[in-house]
């Protein structure tokens, strides 16, 4: 049997982390651009949209991430598709960070008070100049504190996507943890990995949040 | 000023409802170019949604509208957005744009809507905030304001868009008593400068000083209009009476 130095754990689990790290991004910046595809067809008002959306958060919220791993990845196969550990990760972590990031940002919109769309309104500018440069402008300042909150959530949430193969800081943990027979060593370093990503991330939230206060 | 006899805004029959609850009965209304009106009424009588069927931020059921000569459609975007450049709101919470500064707040329409380049949106809104006694304020924010200054940079904001008639849904109501009188001077300048002016109001007494025509709105009518000496000095009916002596408790 072969002796792991806890450099070598460390050394595999930093390079996992790059995978984890990746994921994460991709979650957020997909989940990020279909939340707001979503929220502003909620907001636009348009046919069925406000319905489709909230359904669609629902089942998204409703439902663990496990599931929807696992949805992704067998039920896309069952329809014939060849699907990779990775696109099956990337898509049910998209799907999920969209709904949430959806719900999030209605809340943040309308928090916004409807004098601003009236008042934008009046002045004759059209829905999307009143979005770009009225309503979004203060959303975002609302909005940022929780989204980054989330983000969070999101890369403790690739985790999950070590049941469908996919191999990343936790599921390389488990590999390493049967070779070395010392799993609570291992997964501590895990652990530690999970929070060293994360830790940063809260604290610049926390900023965020001190220094949005302030400027208005 | 002598009004002249185009109408700015002609309303015609306006019915409007909220599911059973009909709030507008039949509202007609002429008014003619540089007129002041003024409309009073108890709350609940019809008069603020009046005032914003005509920018077209309340939906009414039937009857016609038209401002310039220009019929207000709902459902068609580009003819509100036409429609919009003709007629300023200011509304009781003053709206400024927060997150914008004062100036930035006066040149956001014209840059955007009527196509305006930068230089001359500035020269204008500087131009405006000195019009409203606040030349020093291009860079403030509303909440470096107070009340009333953010409400007379709102109405230098309506007025960048050269509307043809201002609407002001009780102006001065979220005000303190000491700051209502710098608001109500600038309407009155505007009002010698010939600006067509629609104007929801609690101020009796400015009401009668500088309006044409004051209207008397009840349960979604208009139950008397004429001259403030008229309505004022001799009022036909009970509801107005008993309006006016309510005033005076």
């Amino acid at each position: 049997m072969v002796d792991f130095t806890l450099w070598d754990i460390f050394r595999n689990l930093l390079l996992a982390a790059r995978w984890t790290v990746l994921l994460s991004l991709i979650a957020f910046i997909g989940g990020g651009l279909v939340g707001l595809a979503l929220l502003i067809a909620r907001i636009a008002k348009l046919r069925f949209a406000d319905r489709l959306v909230a359904g669609y958060v629902q089942l998204f919220q409703g439902t663990p991430l496990l599931m929807q791993l696992f949805l992704a990845y067998f039920g896309l196969a069952l329809l014939g598709w060849d699907v990779s550990a990775w696109l099956a990760a990337g898509l049910a972590l998209t799907l999920y960070t969209s709904a949430f990031l959806a719900e999030i940002w209605r809340g943040c919109v309308a928090a916004i008070p409807r004098g601003q769309w009236e008042a934008s309104q009046s002045l004759a500018l059209s829905f999307g100049e009143q979005l770009r440069y009225v309503i979004l402008p203060q959303a975002v300042r609302i909005a940022i504190p929780p989204t980054v909150g989330f983000l969070v959530q999101v890369i403790k949430g690739t985790a999950l996507a070590s049941v469908i193969g996919f191999m990343e800081l936790t599921k390389v943990g488990k590999t390493i943890a049967n070779a070395t027979l010392n799993p609570f060593l291992v997964f501590t370093c895990v652990a530690l990995m999970y929070f060293l990503l994360c830790y940063p991330v809260s604290r610049y939230a926390k900023s965020l949040e001190r220094k949005l206060h302030v400027a208005h | 000023m002598s009004p002249t006899d185009s109408p700015v805004v002609e309303i015609t029959a306006l019915r409007k409802s909220y599911g059973a609850n009909e709030v507008l009965k039949g509202i007609d209304l002429r008014v003619r170019s540089g007129e002041v009106i003024a409309i009073i009424g108890k709350s609940g009588s019809g008069k603020s949604t009046l005032l914003r069927c005509i920018n077209g931020l309340e939906v009414f059921q039937s009857g016609s509208l038209t401002v310039d000569g220009k019929p207000l459609l709902h459902g068609n975007p580009a003819a509100m957005r036409e429609l919009r450049q003709h007629v300023g709101m200011i509304f009781q919470s003053f709206n400024l744009f927060p997150h914008l500064t004062a100036g930035q707040n006066i040149m956001l329409a014209p840059t955007l809507v009527k196509k305006k380049v930068g230089a001359a949106a500035e020269v204008q809104a500087r131009k405006l905030l000195e019009r409203v006694g606040l030349a020093e304020k291009f860079c403030a924010f509303a909440d470096q304001l107070s009340g009333g200054q953010q409400q007379r940079v709102a109405i230098a904001r309506a007025l960048a868009m050269e509307p043809a008639v201002l609407l002001c849904d009780e102006i001065t109501s979220a005000l303190d008593p000491e700051l209502v009188g710098e608001v109500l001077r600038v309407v009155e300048s505007l009002a010698e400068e010939g600006m067509t002016l629609l104007m929801v109001t609690h101020e009796m007494s400015f009401a009668r000083k500088v309006s044409d025509r004051v209207i008397f709105m009840h349960q979604g009518r208009v139950h008397e209009i004429g001259t403030p000496a008229e309505l004022f000095g001799n009022p036909q009916t009970a509801e107005l009476k008993q309006f006016l002596s309510s005033l005076h408790d």
